[in-house]
């Protein structure tokens, strides 16, 4: 494999290409496991896996669509911007929803924790999975959890949001652009939010909003948490 | 020259939230410190919607695919996966549709409760 040493186009190619091949599948079947973020992870490792190709070797490649994911959240504060009326008139609404779902998370993820006997390290590791990534280590490092492992667990969380969110919200009827954007966001951070902007504009943006409100507010409470197991 | 100039300004405001980063000691990333930053600077009218909203959309529009080389990432920690895949996969599931559940009808609750009072108002006035 000599040749994708020497080249830095292929890993962004492999990830456009079966990103844009799985959402066409998803268009055609609209089956949910052809959503596209889960089908490219999905064939991007199996094609390093095949052709024996180190994951830091794809990084250094790929790294690139990494690079530009800080200005892009940085550009989640425009369609925010652009619904601020409805920012103003629901402030009370999103605040309830976000607090009140992070306290739902991180509750039964203790349960979660009760039931398979964790270790404690084990349960803060697990404790900030729904916020994102960056803020999540900061989280399990604080409290001695594995920001290694915490990493994961939240992109895992992300995918998992990214591709059932639009089927919970119909199965429990929220059907309020506003609550349905701050439950993807409180749920699922910003790749749930990538999710809630193809949806609409004001599910975008009220998603947007929830990765920092839920972000902050999992960040006191998970500390409060901490001392629950 | 306009776009580069839109990428300009998103570039210093993303430098600007990671300079907050280094210099405040709070598990806040710099994309989140640049995120209120530049809503911010919004609000206050310092910036125009126009100076940024092309380039803005685009990024947002392709941002799905930056996430790719992190989700790739997990081959990387299968090994420390390995035992516990079953619960990570069960509780990432069940705690993702009990979130998204109990925000969405709680924000939603509330949402509606106003809208009524609001109607209320409407018919009194009336």
């Amino acid at each position: 494999m000599n040749v994708l040493n020497n080249t830095v186009y292929w890993a962004v190619f492999v990830n456009l290409g079966t990103y844009y091949l799985g959402k066409i599948l998803q268009e055609k079947t609209h089956m949910i496991i052809f959503n596209p973020l889960l089908f490219s992870t999905v064939f991007t490792i199996l094609f390093l896996l095949i052709f024996q190709i180190d994951y830091d070797v794809y990084y250094e490649n790929a790294d690139c669509l990494y690079y530009i994911l800080t200005p892009a959240t940085v550009c989640l504060s425009i369609p925010l911007y652009e619904q601020l009326h409805r920012l103003k008139k629901n402030i009370l609404a999103i605040f309830i929803g976000v607090l009140s779902g992070v306290i739902a998370c991180l509750t039964s993820i203790l349960l979660f924790a009760l039931l398979f006997q964790w270790t404690h390290t084990m349960y803060v590791t697990v404790l900030p999975k729904s916020i994102t990534a960056a803020m999540a280590m900061g989280v399990s490092e604080e409290l001695g959890g594995i920001p290694s492992l915490t990493v994961p667990i939240v992109i895992m969380t992300g995918i998992t949001g990214n591709i059932i969110a639009e089927k919970i919200c119909k199965i429990f009827k929220i059907t309020e652009p506003i609550a349905k954007g701050v439950a993807i966001g409180t749920a699922s951070h910003a790749m749930g939010t990538a999710k809630a902007m193809e949806i609409g504009e004001i599910e975008g943006a009220m998603s947007s909003l929830s990765i920092a409100v839920s972000g902050t507010i999992t960040v006191v409470m998970a500390t409060i948490f901490c001392n629950f197991y | 020259m306009k776009y580069i100039k839109q990428f300009l300004i998103i570039v210093f405001v993303s430098f600007l939230g990671e300079l907050f980063n280094c210099l405040i000691p709070l598990p806040i990333p710099g994309s989140i410190y640049g995120m209120i930053l530049m809503f911010i600077l919004l609000c206050s009218g310092i910036l125009k919607l126009e100076q940024v909203k092309k380039t803005g959309k685009f990024l947002l529009d392709i941002m799905p695919i930056m996430f790719i080389p992190s989700a790739v990432g997990i081959m990387s920690q299968f090994e420390q996966l390995k035992d516990i895949w079953f619960q990570i996969i069960l509780i990432t599931i069940t705690t993702t549709i009990i979130t998204i559940a109990i925000t969405g009808l709680s924000s939603q609750a509330i949402i509606r409760w106003k809208k009524r009072k609001e109607s209320k108002k409407n018919e009194c006035s009336e």
